[in-house]
């Protein structure tokens, strides 16, 4: 391979930039500076579809409505465990206006008899059993309340303590396997150990197994912290729920979803419907939220298109709140033992970590890799556990399993820090290697002003103020699997093309961006198309991998076709194009300023309608962590949290949150603080509000709406400033990593730090509620 | 949500004649040819959209003349029509000025949106949201069921649940203006299908769970509440209201409590009206923080002993023990906001 050597900015600017050499391939675009040194790179532009989104003309996949479109609502189960003796669909089969009813069946082997019977087991209440294709939703609905399904209804088991008892009700009664999907992005699960309700241990990750010796680390340690810490199941509440309209009616199968992975989507409904990728074409123009759960064709796609084959007719089907709630994925819960030890000049000499969790009837409740690898400990070693119990299947939740595993980890340095006599924020300084951690935690201090922190619990009145702090660390994932297109038009349009779909965090923004900076054009002259599987394939949105993997192909793809424009431009000047450059529209030349035209001019020269270039994701300058796509560095966060409990009432009100992120060179600092955001308010919520409540006695969620199931409103959200460290590492052709996990794995454990500081008592479970801050100053007899 | 037919009313005598049942009714036993009552709607769609009220005829009183006024007299006091909407009231500067902790429990119901869309009798009719009675999959005391699922001492989810009167029934009335109203001592002006009218205070409107199991009020099909009288406050009068919720921007009450004190010049309560909002299954007055506090002088130590003599009687379930405390703090804390 080709190379050439170039210096890169390298470090964080006000701290410790430098350059760094690298050699990198040939085609690769030069390298960009800074982005001071930048026009479109780094600013605040304005979403490119923003006016579209306000006035109501987006159109998400809820708003297709295509000819002869039928409606379908889903059979759901309502006990939590049962064997189905029978469905008796007659009644919904007359209804007038019903078209077809499609029941989800056990697949048979030939010459076989099906040992588990017609019908799958019902494991959990919400669980699909089939569906309605109908004239109006209405009647579908009314169609599937005439089914009659006769249940031998088994024992069950709902709340995971209960799960781990001997003799509990058994949800699978064999070693289970579950398939990764794009959202998992490394979460440990094994199924295939243990045996009962409770599966595993994983005891490793990416990162490695277990290190060094425990029991010798805990020897050596002066100061020991030990607790037991809690989470509660968090369901993903997307404004936009699941669901797809599938319209068969060509040869090829044509699926608009609400997915945040249109290829996946594209290659699930090609396997289960055995058609070739080509025959298979994958929408999806906006989105309205997924949070991690939207990474599959469900049971919806299938389900869909199954009734779609049935009918002849385009099926609309999408999920209402309740199913949402029930059957679309969850934050598993977690019970995490932590143990860690320290010298005590601090350095830490033993983490030990034992979780169980419940992801219903799926695994994935692990509690991430954050106590592995976020400080320096030589000893440290993991147990994580699932818990299978009748509830619908978790699914990965922005940062999957981490959030759960800092909320433990991050109280418990706190913890050891007041032990130790340090400040939280020293003793971070001494066991966290990381730089940019270190100037998050200056600048953020600096922002927040740490300096006003009283010893926990000293406040007076009956309004308590508080300050905590909580860090996370995030790995850097790229999606090899990562292309677009660029085109030049011969009327002087530029488009984009690629199935990579906007989660609703700017992706097409990004783009737009990046290809106008490369080729010197304002973003408006931009035409992005993405999120259709006939383009070239991109990454799935999950594990924040989107920006880190799709800018550098779409780069350099644009790089590559302004090359060829320019060339075109240099035969006409009678020069070489590599004295050529565009800026603000116009063709140029470094030797003679007097030779100019304009974009559009050059792109007449053109033999061709379009110029076309397609690039892939390459591999990182200086390589991989992992050969998969694991890159270097982190995507490291510091969050600061202040908090007043009443006394009296135990209610906390967070006042404010200082989150100073960092993602490598930020493309677009307004949509980087409105992500930010965005994790800061779930991460509230997930430390004060939402829950989900299970009644043991029936296996229903009793809160499976917007009611009860408590997501913050305006009132409830704190005053948020956000802080974007830029940090180059010379990487890629961009250097840009994406944010969307770690502005949620902090939060939660900034603020129940920042409850201990307020109280002086600390809470070991969320969410924080009154009555367990009245529990935990003594008030609840 | 089932297909029905819609009916506009256009007299009180119009509604009155079409009208043959109540949510109340339907819900503990369904008919099939049950003709309701709807005015602001929220309410009754919540419980149609759920599929477990089904009426055949919706008859909308919401547009009937004469029933959207709001009348002050400063000897008679205040009347307001059961179609004045929650956003009416909130922002009437009389009910601001004569009867605050009214104000402020309009000013903290619902959201804005709701308070625009709310009728003042619909409001005082709704019934509770326990989530049990509100799932179509938990056949309760309250739908002929044979059990109270929350009270379940392991499995019920009882935790926004009474802690006062919870015998059988352990839902919390969800009207915490009427928490507001009783303190005042308003009544319900109620008409028949007979041309009767009758008016009946706010203590006697709401029917225990022990008395009447499929009732949280004492309305009959053939009733319809035309208005919502405040007698007339003394010079003397003074009041306060604070509900606890989980989200300030939009929530149901944990514990709401509504203080009306007559006090005297040094600081001396004459005489308590103390209400406490989803403390028991409908609003519950506290005789025994009103003993407490009356002729007592307002200060922390009264009002703390009047909080906790209120909760004296209070027996919470598995999971609501926390109310107690926060009824003794908030109770505390609306009668030091009168001195």
């Amino acid at each position: 391979m080709d190379t050439r050597k170039e210096k890169f900015p390298y470090g964080i600017p006000g701290h410790n930039l430098s350059e760094i050499e690298r050699e990198i391939p040939i085609e690769e675009p030069p390298v960009w500076p800074i982005n001071d040194k930048l026009k479109i790179i780094g600013k605040r532009v304005t979403r490119i579809d923003a006016l579209d989104k306000v006035i109501g003309k987006a159109k998400y996949t809820s708003d297709i409505k295509l000819p002869g479109m039928l409606y379908a609502k889903f059979l759901r189960s309502n006990v939590p465990h049962a064997v189905i003796t029978s469905i008796d669909i007659s009644k919904a089969k007359s209804l007038t206006g019903v078209h077809a009813i499609h029941l989800i069946e056990n697949t048979q082997k030939e010459g076989e008899e099906n040992k588990n019977g017609k019908y799958p087991i019902v494991k959990y209440v919400g669980q699909p059993l089939g569906g309605i294709a109908a004239e109006s939703l209405e009647i579908a609905k009314d169609a599937i309340a005439l089914i009659k399904v006769n249940y031998e209804k088994k024992s069950f088991v709902i709340d995971i303590d209960t799960a781990m008892e001997i003799g509990a009700p058994i949800v699978f009664d064999e070693p289970i396997t579950q398939q990764q999907d794009g959202g998992d992005v490394g979460e440990t699960h094994d199924g295939s150990k243990g045996k009962g309700n409770v599966r595993g241990p994983s005891t490793s990750s990416f990162f490695g197994g277990p290190r060094g010796d425990l029991v010798k680390g805990f020897e050596e340690a002066d100061v020991v912290v030990e607790r037991t810490y809690r989470t509660q199941v968090h369901t993903h509440m997307p404004l936009e729920t699941h669901g797809v309209v599938v319209d068969w009616n060509s040869d090829v199968m044509m699926v608009y979803a609400s997915t945040q992975n249109t290829n996946a989507v594209r290659n699930e409904m090609a396997s289960i419907f055995n058609l070739p990728k080509s025959k298979v074409r994958v929408f999806c123009d906006f989105m309205g939220g997924g949070f991690g759960a939207k990474h599959s064709s469900g049971s919806f796609g299938p389900m869909a298109a199954n009734l779609a084959k049935k009918t002849g007719r385009p099926i609309w089907l999408m999920l209402d709140r309740q199913e949402e709630h029930l059957s679309e994925g969850n934050r598993p819960n977690s019970i995490q033992y932590l143990k860690i030890g320290a010298k005590k000049n601090g350095t830490l000499t033993g983490i030990q970590q034992r979780s169980h969790g419940t992801a219903g009837v799926a695994l994935g409740a692990g509690v991430g890799r954050i106590a592995q690898i976020l400080y320096t400990c030589p000893n440290f070693a993991t147990e994580q556990y699932d818990v299978l119990t009748n509830a619908g299947p978790g699914a990965a939740w922005r940062a999957p399993g981490n959030v759960q595993g800092a909320f433990g980890l991050e109280q418990a340095i706190d913890e050891l820090a007041e032990k130790l006599n340090m400040d939280p924020l020293t003793y971070r300084d001494k066991i966290d290697k990381s730089e940019v951690r270190k100037v998050e935690r200056r600048r953020g201090a600096k922002l927040f002003d740490w300096s006003r922190r009283q010893p926990a619990g000293s406040g007076k009145g009956v309004v308590k103020k508080g300050l905590g702090v909580g860090q996370s660390t995030w790995p850097r994932f790229v999606t090899l699997d990562s292309s677009v297109e660029v085109k030049i038009h011969n009327d002087g349009g530029v488009e984009i093309r690629s199935s990579v779909q906007d989660i609703g965090t700017g992706t097409k923004t990004i783009l737009a961006q990046v290809v106008a900076e490369e080729l010197g054009l304002e973003v408006k002259d931009i035409t992005v198309n993405i999120g259709d599987t006939f383009f070239p394939v991109g990454p799935g949105s999950g594990g924040s991998v989107v920006t880190g993997s799709i800018t550098p192909p779409a780069r350099n793809a644009t790089y590559e076709a302004k090359k060829a424009l320019l060339k075109l431009v240099a035969k006409k000047w009678e020069t070489d194009s590599s004295e050529l450059f565009i800026e603000n529209g116009q063709i140029g030349s470094k030797k003679d300023a007097s030779l100019k035209m304009p974009f559009k001019g050059a792109t007449k020269l053109m033999r061709t309608s379009q110029i076309s270039k397609i690039a892939s994701r390459s591999d990182d300058y200086g390589g991989f962590q992992q050969p998969w796509g694991l890159a270097y560095g982190d995507l490291g966060s510091v969050q600061f949290a202040e908090v007043s409990v009443n006394t009296d009432t135990g209610f906390v009100k967070v006042d404010k949150i200082v989150a100073v992120h960092s993602c490598g060179r930020p493309l677009n600092i307004g949509q980087l603080e409105s992500q930010i955001n965005g994790g800061v308010i779930q991460g509230v919520s997930y430390a004060l509000y939402e829950n989900r409540v299970m009644d043991n006695g029936t296996g229903h969620m009793m809160n499976a709406n917007v009611d009860q199931y408590k997501v913050p409103f305006s009132m409830e959200i704190p005053e948020i400033e956000t802080l974007v460290v830029e940090e180059y590492s010379a990487l890629s052709s961009t250097d840009a990593y994406g944010i969307g996990e770690p502005a949620n794995i902090a939060t939660a454990a900034a603020i129940a730090n920042a409850v201990y500081n307020a109280i002086g008592v600390r809470l070991y479970e969320i969410p924080i509620t009154p009555a367990s801050i009245l529990k935990a100053l003594g008030k609840v007899s | 949500m089932n297909k029905f037919s819609w009916y506009e009313a256009k007299s009180v005598e119009d509604a009155l004649q079409q009208v043959n049942s109540t949510v109340s009714e339907q819900l503990y036993k369904h008919t099939d040819k049950a003709s309701i009552f709807k005015s602001g709607g929220v309410d009754v769609f919540d419980w149609v959209k759920e599929g477990l009220l089904k009426p055949q005829k919706i008859i909308n009183i919401r547009n009937i003349p004469g029933l959207d006024k709001i009348d002050y007299d400063r000897k008679k006091g205040m009347s307001i029509g059961s179609n004045v909407t929650l956003a009416e009231i909130a922002s009437n500067p009389e009910i601001k000025t004569n009867y605050l902790a009214l104000h402020q429990a309009v000013n903290h119901a619902a959201t804005p949106q709701l308070r625009n869309m709310s009728t003042l009798g619909g409001n005082i009719a709704q019934r509770n949201r326990c989530w049990y009675f509100r799932s179509g999959d938990h056949d309760c005391f309250r739908k002929e069921g044979d059990r109270c699922f929350a009270r379940h001492s392991e499995t019920g989810e009882n935790e926004n649940h009474a802690i006062i009167d919870n015998g059988s029934c352990v839902s919390v009335h969800a009207s915490s203006i009427s928490t507001a109203l009783m303190a005042f001592n308003a009544s319900v002006v109620i008409l028949n299908s007979e041309g009767e009218k009758k008016k009946v205070a706010m203590d006697d409107f709401f029917v225990t769970a022990a008395k009447d199991i499929a009732m949280e009020n004492i309305l009959q099909a053939k009733e319809i509440i035309t208005e919502i009288i405040l007698p007339a406050p003394s010079k003397n009068t003074k009041s306060a209201y604070i509900k606890q919720v989980a989200r300030e921007s939009y929530d149901w009450s944990l514990g709401d409590v509504a203080v009306v004190l007559e006090v005297s010049g040094n600081a001396t309560c004459r005489s308590a009206s103390i209400v406490l909002g989803a403390a028991a299954p409908v609003p519950y007055r506290s005789m025994e923080a009103q003993q407490a506090l009356e002729n007592k002088t307002i200060n922390s130590e009264n009002a703390l002993a009047a909080a906790e003599a209120a909760m004296t009687i209070a027996r919470p379930l598995a999971k609501n023990g926390y109310k107690v405390p926060l009824f003794v703090a908030t109770i505390k804390q609306a009668i030091l906001e009168i001195s």
